[in-house]
Order: C-alpha cells, then sequence, then structure tokens
C-alpha cells in the first residue's frame, strides 16, 4: 500500500479523513500502479465483483417473495416468474447469474494458471481465491436446492449423502445435516439460511482478496517483478478501470443472451416438476460448472475414495503454489508448461463432458484416465517440470522486449543493445 | 515462597482457565449445534402402518416412512427361489436371504440406493431386482448389491405384521 500520506484538499475532507482515512483508501485505489501490458484476461476480477453484486441484489429481492417450505417453495418460484412484477427477470438474472459467475471464476484461475499468478509471493491471494471458490460451490447447490423441483431435491439428496461415506460418524453428520431421516423441509428451511449467508461471507473474503493482492501488486502476462510506480505501471483509474468497464460490456452482452434469448438452456427440464421423495429422475446431472468433480467421484467405484477423489480434486489446487516448482511464473517462457497447461484444459473439458453423460461403458472409462491424468498434472508433471524445464530468457522490464531497453538506464539488461 | 513455586501456580491457573473456559464456549455452542439435528416433529413419525392385503404375488409398493421410501415387494417362487440360491461368496456384503426376509414371501426395504439415496428402479438390472439409474447399482432380488459403485445391501428396516394384512414399519 502506497500514498499514506495523502491530505484532502477541502478542509471537511482533511477533518473526516483524520478520523477515518477512507479518502486514503480510495486515493490509493485510483493511483494503485497496474502492469501496462495488463491484457483483456486481467478483467476478470472485475467481472467477478460485478457477478457478485448482481447475485447478492437479485437474491435480496427474489427472498422478499420466496417462501422457504417444502409445502410452498414450488409454488412461489412459480408466484416470481408469473405474478410478480418483473419477478421473471430477476430470477432469470439470479439463475443465468450463478452460471456467469462460475463461466468468470474459470476463466479467471485458468488465467492464474497460465500466468503463474498463484505463485510466490501471491500465494496467500490464490489461497483466499480458492476458499471464495469452494463457498461459490456451496452458494450455488443450496441456490439450486430453493425452487424444491426434482433436481433440486435429488441433487441434495446426493450431494449430502456424500458425507455417510465418511466412515463410523458418516451416518449422524448426514442426519444432522437432514434435521430428520432424509431431505425435507428442515433442510429446505436450513439451506435458505446459509444460502442468504454465504455470498457476504464471500464479499468478506473479496475485500481480504483484493487487499492481499495490493501487497505486491498485479502479476503481469511476462510474469515479472515490477518496480513500482515505474514506467512499467500505469495508474489503476482511469486505464483500468475503462479496460474493465468495456470488458464488462461485452460480458454483459453474453450475459444478457442467456437471460433474454435461452434462460433455461443452463438448467435442467426435471426442476420445473415439483420435488417427489418417491421418484428419482432417470439421469441426475448437477449444473455445469461442479461436472468436473462428479466425473471425477463417479470414475472410482468405491463409495468412499470416490468421494476423497473428488474433494481432493479441489485440494491439489488450494497447495498448487507448492507443487509448482519452477522459478518461472509466466508460461510465454515455458514452453513445455504451456503444452501441458492446454492439455489441463482439455482434461478439464473433457471430465465436464463426462459428468454430463451416464456412468458406463466407453464414457466410465474415458472419465478414469481424465481423472488420473487431472492428478498427474498436479501431483507428478508440475513438480517434475519445474525442475528440468528449459524455460527461455525472461525480459528485466515490460519495456525491454520492446526497446531492447528501458528508457531508465536501471531498469535495462543491456543499455548498448542495438535497436 | 519461591519464585519458581510462584511460577508454577501461575501457570496451573491459566491452564485451570483456558480450560474451563473451553469447557464453557463447548456447552455454549452445543445447543447452536444440536438444532439441526432431527426435532420432536420429526422424531414423533417413528412408525407407519401399511395395509398389504391387495399386493399380489410379484407386485411391489413404494410407502413413505420418515421422508424415506420403502420398498415393499411380494415375491414370487422364482424370485426368492433365484435369492436363496446365490453363492455367499459372490456377494461384496455377504447376507443370507433368510436373514434379510423373515417371511420369504415379503421383502421389505428402504428404497435408497446405499450408494448416494437415489431411489432404485424396480425389475430392473442385470440380477434381476433392483436397478439404480444414478451411479449404476445392481442389486439382486433380495435387495443385495450385486455390482456397481454402492458399498452395502438395501438396508431393512425394523418391522412386524401385526396382523395378517398389516406391517407396521418403524
Amino acid at each position: 500500500m502506497s500514498d499514506h500520506s495523502y491530505t484532502p484538499d477541502s478542509k471537511l475532507g482533511k477533518w473526516f479523513n483524520d478520523r477515518l482515512p477512507l479518502l486514503t483508501l480510495s486515493k490509493h485505489l485510483q493511483d494503485y500502479p497496474t502492469p501496462k501490458n495488463l491484457n483483456y484476461w486481467w478483467t476478470f476480477g472485475g467481472i467477478l465483483t460485478f457477478c457478485l453484486i448482481t447475485q447478492i441484489v437479485t437474491g435480496l429481492i427474489l427472498a422478499m417473495h420466496y417462501v422457504a417450505h417444502a409445502d410452498m417453495a414450488f409454488e412461489s418460484v412459480e408466484h416470481i416468474m408469473r405474478n410478480v412484477n418483473y419477478g421473471w427477470l430477476i430470477r432469470y438474472v439470479h439463475a443465468n447469474g450463478a452460471s456467469m459467475f462460475f463461466l468468470a471464476v474459470y476463466i479467471h484461475i485458468f488465467r492464474s494458471l497460465y500466468y503463474g499468478s498463484y505463485k510466490s509471493p501471491r500465494e496467500v491471494i490464490w489461497i483466499i481465491g480458492m476458499i471464495i471458490y469452494i463457498l461459490m460451490m456451496a452458494a450455488a447447490f443450496m441456490g439450486y436446492v430453493l425452487p424444491w423441483g426434482q433436481m433440486s431435491f435429488w441433487g441434495a439428496t446426493v450431494i449430502t449423502n456424500l458425507f455417510s461415506a465418511i466412515p463410523l460418524v458418516g451416518d449422524s453428520i448426514t442426519t444432522w445435516l437432514w434435521g430428520g431421516y432424509a431431505v425435507d423441509n428442515p433442510t429446505l428451511t436450513r439451506f435458505f439460511s446459509l444460502h442468504y449467508l454465504i455470498p457476504f461471507l464471500i464479499l468478506g473474503l473479496v475485500i481480504l482478496h483484493i487487499w492481499a493482492l495490493h501487497v505486491p501488486g498485479n502479476n503481469n502476462p511476462i510474469g515479472i517483478d515490477l518496480k513500482k510506480p515505474s514506467k512499467d505501471t500505469v495508474p489503476f483509474h482511469p486505464y483500468i478501470v475503462i479496460k474493465d468497464l468495456f470488458a464488462l460490456l461485452i460480458f454483459l452482452i453474453i450475459f444478457a443472451f442467456f437471460v433474454f434469448y435461452s434462460p433455461n438452456i443452463l438448467g435442467h427440464a426435471d426442476n420445473y416438476i415439483e420435488a417427489n421423495p418417491m421418484v428419482t429422475p432417470a439421469h441426475i446431472v448437477p449444473e455445469w460448472y461442479l461436472l468436473p468433480f462428479y466425473a471425477i467421484l463417479r470414475s472410482i467405484p468405491d463409495k468412499l475414495l470416490g468421494v476423497i477423489a473428488m474433494f481432493a480434486a479441489i485440494f491439489v489446487l488450494v497447495i498448487l503454489p507448492w507443487l509448482d516448482t519452477s522459478k518461472v511464473r509466466s508460461a510465454v517462457f515455458r514452453p513445455l508448461y504451456k503444452q501441458f497447461y492446454w492439455f489441463l484444459v482439455l482434461d478439464v473439458i473433457v471430465l465436464g463432458y463426462v459428468g454430463a453423460m451416464p456412468a458406463e461403458g466407453i464414457y466410465l472409462l474415458v472419465a478414469r484416465v481424465a481423472t488420473a491424468y487431472y492428478f498427474a498434472h498436479f501431483l507428478i508433471i508440475l513438480p517434475i517440470l519445474g525442475k528440468k524445464e528449459k524455460t527461455l530468457e525472461v525480459p528485466i522490464s515490460i519495456t525491454d522486449p520492446v526497446f531492447g531497453g528501458s528508457s531508465d538506464p536501471s531498469l535495462a539488461k543491456n543499455t548498448n543493445k542495438e535497436i | 515462597m519461591s519464585e519458581q513455586k510462584k511460577g508454577k501456580r501461575r501457570d496451573f491457573i491459566f491452564t485451570a482457565s483456558y480450560a474451563l473456559g473451553a469447557v464453557g464456549v463447548g456447552a455454549a455452542i452445543w445447543p447452536l449445534i444440536d438444532q439441526m439435528n432431527p426435532d420432536a416433529s420429526v422424531k414423533a413419525l417413528a412408525s407407519t402402518e401399511v395395509d398389504v392385503s391387495r399386493i399380489e404375488r410379484g407386485q411391489s409398493i413404494t410407502v413413505l416412512w420418515r421422508g424415506k421410501p420403502v420398498f415393499i415387494k411380494r415375491r414370487t417362487e422364482e424370485e426368492i427361489e433365484k435369492a436363496r440360491q446365490v453363492n455367499l461368496e459372490e456377494l461384496p456384503d455377504p447376507e443370507k436371504d433368510e436373514d434379510r426376509a423373515k417371511n420369504p414371501e415379503w421383502l421389505v426395504m428402504l428404497g435408497m440406493c446405499t450408494h448416494l439415496g437415489c431411489v432404485p428402479l424396480g425389475d430392473k438390472g442385470e440380477y434381476g431386482g433392483w436397478f439404480c439409474p444414478c451411479h449404476g447399482s445392481h442389486y439382486d432380488t433380495s435387495g443385495r448389491i450385486r455390482k456397481g459403485p454402492a458399498p452395502t445391501n438395501l438396508e431393512i428396516p425394523k418391522y412386524e405384521f401385526i396382523n395378517d394384512n398389516t406391517i407396521k414399519i418403524g
């Protein structure tokens, strides 16, 4: 954090700032030196903040009309869709907003993987981000239960039953989670309560995430440490603000397409059938953003091991900063890592695809291979690659590759080089 | 009293205070956790009586007990025969059919897959019993797991015939 010595111009501003330095904070956020080579993959932080606020605002409104009771929840959602003024719009924004939130968060995470943003000194930013991601999945899962349709009910049944795999205490834990002997009204009301709470926990963690970011500053596409402020940086406002807003506009066009033209394409038709504890739908699938983990769960024929593998798939991401042993951050200078990176992207997409397919025959085989590769990438390839890979030469500054030397002689690698 | 002894007494007081504090916090938190367990009204619905007089051989009905589906199947001779002839060593969760169905004609069990709780479909699967569509578990005509991810046989609830036509579950 820089410029703690800021003094507001107005007398009132000075009076207030002496008592609560909000204006110092605002000044810091405006001047915050940002690498000038940030590309559009770096705009998703701002987009995600927008998504969180959209979910909180629309959720707050939906909660005014929704009734969290097993006998009334399904009808109250239809009531929102048919009777409440603009209820259809607000609900579709909230439901599709969850998908857009995950779309953005996956791009954000994969950007971090490509440019090595999780590496020292940014491990804490990464871990906070992973906690946010886990909370997002919890919030999304509980939110999907609230309409009390068939997918809500059976999704809740399958996911809560994951905990019954725990030896000895498993059954007591599931009974405790349900508040009964199966998913029922007590489960619905507590999920509603927690679904309301989690976004605010996320909001708090987002503040910590940004705070932790502002200590070392942003990583950048070439993944080098920068002098701040310097010729390699620009102030956050207006440069990054405008770029983020432009990206947000493009993102909103896609968002609006889903909301207005295909609001149900990401959902499941069975969720428009009211929950029925006597009949399981023929084919239970979670929402698309959970499919890769679902594929990992199903690829292992043992109940407990399947559940462990699924949670381990998230946990390897948390400890990633210590699994990747390479000192070079950006994939731009890591020719082999770059290829493995795209393999991993492909692998996750394949897992997502087979997660949506029935768990049998060829799909099961593909899921097993893809699951093995997923873990191999993090636990075998990354630790070895960091030691063996011959990386390219990393420039000493952002301007260096452009001019063959920065205008600041102290930054230049070789000031005598001919341009 | 020596300095050292004073230090020890102080340590003891600290440790005792922390311990008592921890017990107090635990006692205060317990109600906040236990409130999520099944409440009195949920527990009150402990048993259900079912009239089974209209079920023909080979037919099966599903009733709700404590929010869970319960299968009541009146088995055919063939199905009983099939269930009783299985070599126990072939089973992932060995259990005799005689122990599962006291009255061989009637099989009463929870209709919840022991994998992740879906309701299996009747008269399906490779063993002529039940098949769970969620993750592909096959059960035989005694509701025993034969193939797939489910770890155990379909659970038998506590039940009794209170007369020839009525089963009391729970």
